[in-house]
């Protein structure tokens, strides 16, 4: 059991028991700073997860519990980068809501996370700095793309963050990293000054140890923005879970979902456990099927989130900020677009841009990006039918367990199907919550907890439940001796 | 010059854009300005920073309905927004946000009135967008943009709203395009969504070109003329387009579709380089944005605020004053001048309103109509340069017409009789070359006779005095 | 759905990607099998399905026609690569 700075475990400590450390005066914000910057120290420098930690000047003195923003998140004054070359050494001017509303809720700045870049992948080694690795084992990939922000949390180097989840983001790494990771509805929380994916499907999202931890967190970021014209309102305030029962709950578990292949058994085993567990409980458990969802999902995706990207990434042209290429005084504009791009990007956001390209251009848009725009409309309808029946769907949040480094680097259509499980639900722009339901191979596995648009008071009180029932320890063996 | 209509008929489609006036830009609230020092009216969103989201200005899409409604288009129930992808340094995201197939306002008619009846013009759509920023070429020989060195780009007119007009391919002439131009403005100054200002590029002409011979049906190979920047310039450049392509073609030749420049100084036209050359643009639906949906209240209410047009009222004035006063007249924002100001020789009051108070550069609403009619009914008693100095002041606060007359004018004829009368005694040679038939001479003493009076004597009695003077 | 060469120098133009000579053949082996797969979904026969751009049913969100206040000069050209005379300065245009 390793204690840090002024006594305080960082690998245990929950946001919220922080929190009751800070109002019964036991400690200050700044000790709490003081602690997970040591950590950090510690811990990071094997594990990569922060691209950018702040001093004392940029993590404010809020008074609160501190956080960890996803470099993809835009913070004033404090390097934001979106895991890119294109945008090493950019300085924003301004805060994205999120980190606004983080700031007015008192939470310190302890730095920024790694990423892939841009948020595309799975594994964070597309970062353009470097991989992170998973605390649970370090030769092995945290997930991704909010790799930084899971294991952060997993490592105890912050006691909750913010990710973003556009094909599954958050909640894969939270998965594979052993913490909760919860996908909000998309419109909840506002996209004001995240650097952009794929648009109608990023979303930020907190990561944290608990499910409370994440209700907190999710509670303070979310709401109306006038700067981001697709949010809503909460239908209801945010609620934090307390009952340990699920009676009443109609659960249903999606047979697709459960069966796809490429599901590990240990994955399989700890989620048909977890759902009859559930079932103890007092839910009402029942099988449902979403059999286009699951086929068609991840086409669709790979159809509309690169066709997004390949719009949304047009900006880094090396005019107004970020990477510029060095044409010694010979070629024109077009010749500065071309190099700035083609140095400033990875592979990754080049193979997309130029699919995305490809599936809106001339000839192509009907036969591929309107066609995934129907096929969304299919998958938000086949949802809405299983919602009929059922208060919440329960599957494996990702099919395997963390895999190794470089597994899947060479071969990207594999690294596609690590999200197969979360992509549909966020296809029709429904909340997902992600919490660890036991150990495969002693890695942790995730229990993805669906429900219709803005049902996360209900996410929270199953996610809660099923927490306290199973009693997963969220801190890595390896760390904890 | 004109083409043989027994044989060559123009078909004409214009696309024009119109900045809107209002006080913040089309998707973030910088002000909405002109003239200020670069880049000093924008903000991370107009500056396409990483993460940044676009925000509709109401009063923009307001004012996108109002315009649609003026050109008596369906407002669609249902519009959105798309995204239009293109590398250009003017464009900091890398697209232009822009209506494509669902558009604010569409199927609409123009009725543009001419001297032989009015002529019905086909409005495809009108949708709104954003503007791009402004680039300086500097460096390099010339200025322009072949051989620069470099570009400067500023954002303040980035992200200005923009109503985009698209005609159907009705206008038969250059002329008429221009008469169409010149109502469009006058109609969306009186809407009060923009200054529609040619030369400050508020308003902007494109015009779809082909000629086909006269009687035949369909629509031949069309070119684009970009850019042009008055109204001459817009009729100028189609007419050289017009004899460019019939020449073609009564060569033997083909017109090829592409994008042309009009260089009004040379007169010539040249092809345009495209911003991108493949043209695919990519659209897709803005998923930053959501749907506008007007409620029919609110198109309602925006129906029932519509002023009358001018293409009314210049039906109105035609019987009276006859259609080139009345289109003048109702074009350049004179005409309620004109109704305010008392008298019966109408023609004359029109006239003088469209050419002496035009040219004196008067602003018509802040004339006292009662004091510019007495101005109007005593100008022939009065030199011309005494009635234009009292014309220049017409607009001045407290402007009175007698004061002017009165200080103007000599009127007194025995004052002009004595300097006739110094006038002829000193220029004894030219009165007999004039008393033997050289009556051409009188130009000459009426001549003299104005200087010696700095122009204050009335003409009139001045060469009624000197001929009789001349016969004695 | 294999795409060309052509189809990859195409794209990468218009997408501004200065693809190296050796990269081609690399590029379109991948983006040929990640088309083969995406290219599932016309599998589907949707012809009377509405495409669905928005997760959300949300209309008519709009701001008020209020300035707000805009960057120092300074501040707006701070991450400028190459800025000049309170502009961003760019190669030639044409
Ligand atoms: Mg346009
Ligand atoms: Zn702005």
């Amino acid at each position: 059991m390793s204690a840090d700075t002024a006594g305080i475990d960082t690998l245990r400590l929950t946001a919220e028991e922080a929190a009751g450390l800070l109002e019964r005066g036991e400690v200050s914000s700044a000790e709490l700073v003081a602690a997970y910057r040591a950590a950090i120290e510690a811990r990071d420098p094997e594990l990569h997860a922060y691209l950018h930690v702040t001093d004392d000047e940029h993590a404010g003195d809020g008074g609160g519990v501190p956080i960890a923003l996803k470099d993809v998140i835009t913070t004033k004054g404090v390097p934001t980068t979106a895991g890119s070359r294109i945008l090493e050494g950019y300085v924003p001017v301004f805060d994205s809501t999120v980190a606004a509303r983080c700031k007015e809720a008192g939470l310190p700045l302890l730095g920024k996370t790694n990423l892939d870049e841009f948020a595309m992948g799975s594994s964070t080694e597309n970062s353009g700095f470097g991989p992170t690795r998973n605390p649970w084992d370090t030769t092995r990939v945290p997930g991704g793309s909010s790799g930084g922000s899971a294991a952060v949390v997993a490592a105890g180097l912050a006691p909750w963050s913010l990710g973003t989840d556009t094909g599954g983001s958050v909640k894969q790494p939270a998965s594979l990293c052993g913490v909760v990771g919860l996908r909000p509805t998309w419109g909840t929380v506002s996209r004001y000054g995240i650097v952009a994916f794929a648009s109608s499907l990023d979303q930020v999202g907190p990561l944290a140890k608990t499910v409370r931890d994440c209700a907190r967190l999710y509670g303070i970021t979310a709401g109306r923005d006038a700067c981001d014209s697709t949010t809503v309102e909460l239908p209801a305030p945010v609620e934090l879970p307390e009952r340990e029962d699920l009676r009443g709950l109609r659960v249903g578990v999606p047979r697709e979902l459960n069966e796809v292949d490429g599901i590990e058994p240990g994955v399989r085993e700890r989620v048909q456990e977890a759902i009859r567990l559930a079932e103890e409980l007092g839910a009402e458990v029942g099988e449902t099927t979403l059999p286009r969802s699951v086929e068609y999902g991840l086409a669709c995706y790979y159809l509309v989130a690169p066709a997004e990207a390949s719009a949304n990434l047009a900006r880094y042209d090396g005019v107004r900020y970020g990477h510029r290429a060095d044409l010694n005084g010979d070629g024109d504009l077009t010749a500065l677009y071309e190099r700035t791009r083609w140095e400033g990007f990875g592979a990754e956001p080049k193979r997309r841009i130029m699919l995305g390209t490809y599936a809106l251009s001339a000839g192509y848009y009907d036969a591929y990006y309107g066609q995934a725009q129907k096929v969304r409309t299919v998958i938000k309808q086949e949802f809405a039918a299983a919602f009929e029946d059922f208060d919440v769907l329960l599957s494996p949040t990702s099919p395997t367990v963390a895999f190794p480094l470089g597994d899947k680097v060479e071969n990207p259509l594999a690294m596609y199907l690590t999200d197969v499980l979360t992509i549909p639900p966020n296809m029709a722009g429904l909340p997902g919550l992600s919490i660890p339901c036991g150990l495969s191979e002693g890695l942790p596995v995730g229990l993805q907890i669906l429900g219709p648009q803005f049902s996360e008071n209900t996410l929270f009180a199953v996610g809660h439940a099923l927490e306290r029932a199973l009693g997963f320890d969220f801190v890595p063996p390896r760390l904890a001796a | 010059m004109p083409l043989d209509p027994t044989r060559w008929e123009p078909v004409i489609g214009l696309e024009i854009h119109v900045q809107l006036k209002t006080k913040t830009k089309m998707f973030c609230r910088c002000e909405n300005v002109w003239g200020e020092a670069p880049n000093t009216r924008t903000c991370p969103v107009c500056l396409a920073h990483p993460g940044t989201l676009p925000v509709p200005n109401r009063q923009a899409i307001e004012w996108a309905i109002r315009l649609g409604l003026a050109l008596d288009c369906e407002i669609a129930p249902r519009s959105l927004f798309h995204r239009k992808n293109y590398f250009y340094p003017d464009l900091p995201k890398g697209y232009q946000i822009s209506q494509y197939d669902s558009p604010i306002a569409t199927r609409g008619r123009f009725s543009v009135p001419g001297p032989d009846g009015d002529r019905e013009m086909g409005i495809v759509r009108a949708h709104l967008e954003e503007d791009a920023a402004k680039t300086i070429h500097v460096g390099g020989e010339g200025g322009r943009i072949h051989g620069a060195g470099a570009s400067l780009v500023d954002f303040n007119r980035g992200g200005t709203p923009l109503v985009e007009i698209v005609t159907e391919p009705d206008v038969r002439s250059a002329e008429e395009a221009r008469r169409f131009l010149g109502l469009l403005r006058q109609t969306v100054v009186e809407l009060g969504i923009s200054d529609a200002e040619m030369e400050k590029g508020s308003l902007r002409c494109d015009a779809n070109v082909s000629v086909r011979e006269t009687g035949e049906t369909g629509y031949r190979t069309k070119t684009e003329l970009k850019n042009m920047n008055s109204f001459k310039f817009v009729a100028d450049g189609i007419d050289a387009e017009l004899a460019r392509q019939v020449e073609l073609y009564e060569d033997g030749g083909e017109v090829v579709q592409e994008t042309l420049h009009f260089d009004p100084r040379s007169g010539r036209i040249s092809p345009l380089r495209s911003k991108e050359q493949a043209h695919d643009y990519r659209y897709f639906p803005e998923p930053d944005l959501v749907p506008v949906e007007p409620s029919p209240e609110l198109v309602g209410r925006l129906r029932d605020e519509l002023p009358e047009l001018p293409a009314a009222r210049i039906r109105r004035l035609e019987e009276e004053i006859g259609f080139d006063l009345a289109l003048g007249l109702v074009t350049s924002g004179r005409d309620e001048l004109f109704a305010r100001v008392p008298g019966d020789d109408r023609r004359a009051t029109a006239n003088v309103l469209m050419n002496q108070l035009a040219g004196a550069g008067v602003d018509p609403a802040r004339v006292n109509a009662d004091e510019l009619a007495k101005l109007i009914a005593a100008r022939d008693a009065i030199p011309r340069a005494a009635f234009d100095e009292a014309l220049a002041a017409s607009g001045d606060e407290g402007f009175t017409a007698e004061r002017y007359l009165a200080e103007a004018a000599i009127t007194d004829e025995g004052e002009i009789d004595a300097v006739i009368d110094r006038i002829l005694a000193a220029n004894e040679g030219q009165v007999q070359a004039y008393r033997s038939g050289k009556e051409g001479l009188l130009g000459f003493f009426v001549g003299q006779v104005m200087r010696e009076t700095q122009g204050k004597a009335n003409p009139k009695v001045v060469n009624e005095r000197l001929r009789e003077r001349l016969r004695a | 759905m294999a795409i060309t060469r052509e189809d990859v120098l195409h794209v990468a133009r218009l997408a501004r990607l200065e693809i190296p000579e050796e990269e081609i053949g690399r590029v379109q082996e991948q983006l040929s099998a990640i088309l083969e797969a995406v290219g599932k979904v016309s599998e589907l026969d949707l012809s009377d399905v509405e495409p669905t751009s928005h997760p959300l049913d949300v209309v008519n969100a709009w701001a008020e026609d209020e300035p707000r206040p805009s960057l120092p000069q300074d501040e707006a050209l701070a991450n400028a690569p190459d800025p000049e005379d309170g502009h961003f300065r760019v190669p030639a245009v044409g």
